[in-house]
């Protein structure tokens, strides 16, 4: 089996959000960048299918340079080879199509996308590239087993969780639950040494076109000091939340 | 060319949020001065959308779309879409939604905005703003494809009445096998989900263990809430993993959420602060969530809880 992971840099969970050049640009500036935490349970969960059923890994990202510390961090983990799409990440669709590219080309039976990118949070990649190759495609996928060309899969719904069967080729949109938190690995020396040696091939981009322009940011409004009840007083922090908050 | 909405039931029942878009999508429409028209996929009452100024609605029904399919619900609104002459199509942010956004968005080679959390900006280039940075910012989007796209987030448009006289016309489009077929579903019934509700009563570390959580459900019940939980909760088995809610869990955009026993670390607050109003009950003074809420209680949950649920029978018996 062939397994295609698709890698998001994202700024670290902790990372404040600030923007430059008249709210048009995130700032960049003391942001540390890591993998995508929906991508990496999606990729915990392709390393379990190359050491135990036998798997090929590969891990792709669209974007420049500076994501390769991201892709190298991949490799450490157990991934076998990375692809650089060498082109900015512009918008969903944009990054769908050069990943629907990849895949077509390297000719993978099972695609592992997060669910969602913690920095834009578009949930479209996954979708956008199973609808451009035709794949089959599951959606907030917390349980994953393949057999040849078997797919039995859960996902989780609103208020429950559902269990589906398909077929490979298939692309899934990973999150939480796909493996056990215990699972989720921290790459050791050896790992980070071996992820040297093995290939980062570096791909141009074929012509896509971009559907959406973010045109600016914004900060949420700075929000009013939290307004304390005393404990011994909740008649009238049922007051407050019936009159002035009007929540119940 | 009137705005498509795809309003979502279960069961024959409309959801909540179908009402929402369909509020959302008259508003759009009274920017452009066209009307709206809903695809509505096995809904018994069809009619019951014209009370959110939908003006016609393309009604479906058929045993092969009984449980919801993504790519065949995307196929089935996408024939609409087309039907309709439709340039603007708005969706939810539901589970379901969200799966069959981006596969629709591929069929009508629309732009996409997911998260929208009100009324277009501007029409023209289409512009909306949306959430971004897992609630920590937000963008604006402007679409440059001829047909858009839209994902409402939850709770951020509010349901509004416009009594108005739905045409209610049968509809049945072709329905082409799909490769994904639901073997088993399991969901909590009787219970409010996190996605649908008004108030969530959400969980932490702060509770101890799975023995307290009667304090959540029965806060939840008289509030008529959804319960939740932060990460550690879930990934301690406390909970299930669907209640945990976050970065990497669930969204949660209530009207009132209220966090027992949780500390507010910022992968917590990400997932939250969609949430118009946010009450605090913590022992510590100095724990994050207070910085970050707008009405806090420091105090033990193990008294505080209790003694608020009765507060809250009392208030609700003399307001009923
Ligand atoms: C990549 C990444 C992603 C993450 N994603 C998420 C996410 O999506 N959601 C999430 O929740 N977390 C997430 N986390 C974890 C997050 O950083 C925190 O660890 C977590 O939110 C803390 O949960 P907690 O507040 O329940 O527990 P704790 O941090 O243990 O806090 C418990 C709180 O309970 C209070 N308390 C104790 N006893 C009582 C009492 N008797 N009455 C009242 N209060 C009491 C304490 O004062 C404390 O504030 C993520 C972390 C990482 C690294």
């Amino acid at each position: 089996m062939k397994i295609l992971v698709c890698i998001s840099h994202v700024p670290d969970t902790t990372s404040k959000i600030n923007f430059s050049e008249g709210d048009t640009k995130f700032d960049t500036s003391g942001v540390q960048y890591i993998i995508n935490p929906n991508d990496e349970y999606g990729l915990t969960r392709a390393i379990w299918f190359k050491e135990k059923q036998g798997a090929t890994v590969d891990v792709v990202n669209v974007g420049g340079p500076e994501t390769e510390p991201t892709l190298r961090k991949a490799l450490a983990l157990g991934a076998d080879s990375a692809i650089r799409v060498n082109t900015p990440a512009l918008d969903g669709y944009a990054v769908a199509e050069q990943l629907a590219n990849v895949f077509k080309n390297g000719d993978y039976d099972l695609v592992i996308a997060g669910r969602e990118s913690i920095d834009y949070n578009g949930g479209m990649v996954p979708g956008m590239l199973a609808g451009l190759t035709n794949a089959n495609f599951i959606n907030t996928c917390i349980s994953l087993d393949i057999d040849g060309t078997n797919v039995k899969a859960i996902r989780e719904i609103d208020g429950g969780k559902e269990t589906v069967n398909t077929s490979l080729p298939l692309v899934i949109g990973a999150q939480k639950g796909l493996v056990e938190e215990s699972d989720l690995r921290i790459p050791n020396m050896r790992g980070i040494m071996m992820a040297r040696k093995k290939p980062l091939t570096i791909v141009d981009p074929i012509e896509a076109s971009t559907e959406t322009v973010t045109v600016k940011f914004e900060k949420p409004k700075p929000k009013g000091a939290v307004t304390l009840v005393s404990p011994d007083n909740l008649d009238e922090l049922v007051n407050l939340l019936h009159t002035e908050a009007k929540v119940i | 060319m009137s705005v498509l909405v795809y309003t979502e039931s279960e069961q024959g029942t409309y959801k909540k949020v179908a009402f929402e878009v369909a509020s959302y999508a008259r508003a759009i429409a009274d920017q452009l001065g066209t009307s709206v028209t809903a695809i509505s996929i096995n809904a018994e009452d069809p009619s019951l959308l014209g009370t959110y100024g939908v003006t016609r609605v393309l009604n479906v029904k058929d045993s092969k779309l009984d449980t919801f399919n993504a790519k065949s619900y995307a196929h089935v609104i996408n024939q609409a879409a087309a039907e309709e002459g439709s340039k603007i199509v708005i969706v939810s942010s539901s589970a379901d939604s969200k799966y069959l956004a981006p596969l629709l968005a591929i069929e009508l080679k629309a732009g996409y905005a997911s998260n929208v959390v009100a009324l277009p900006t501007n029409l023209s280039p289409f512009t909306v703003k949306r959430t971004a940075f897992t609630n920590k910012a937000f963008n604006e989007t402007s679409i440059s494809t001829s047909i858009k796209l839209v994902g409402l987030s939850n709770n951020s448009f509010g349901i509004k009445e416009q009594a108005t006289e739905a045409e209610v016309v049968n509809y049945a489009p072709s329905i082409p096998d799909n490769g994904v077929h639901v073997e088993s579903v399991d969901k909590v019934t009787d219970k409010v989900t996190i996605a649908d509700a008004d108030i969530v009563v959400s969980g932490g570390r702060g509770l101890k263990g799975p023995e307290n959580w009667g304090l959540i459900e029965d806060l939840a019940e008289v509030l008529g809430a959804a319960t939740a939980c932060s990460k550690p909760v879930s990934d301690l088995g406390w909970r299930p993993h669907g209640e945990h809610v976050g970065q990497t869990g669930k969204p949660v955009a209530a009207n009132l959420y209220i966090a027992v026993g949780i500390s507010g670390a910022i992968q917590h607050l990400a997932g939250i602060n969609a949430s118009k109003v946010k009450l605090v009950i913590n022992t510590d003074p100095e724990a994050p969530f207070f910085k970050a809420a707008d009405y806090g209680v420091v105090g033990d949950a193990f008294e505080v809880v209790p003694a608020l649920i009765e507060k809250l029978k009392a208030f609700k018996a003399q307001n009923a």
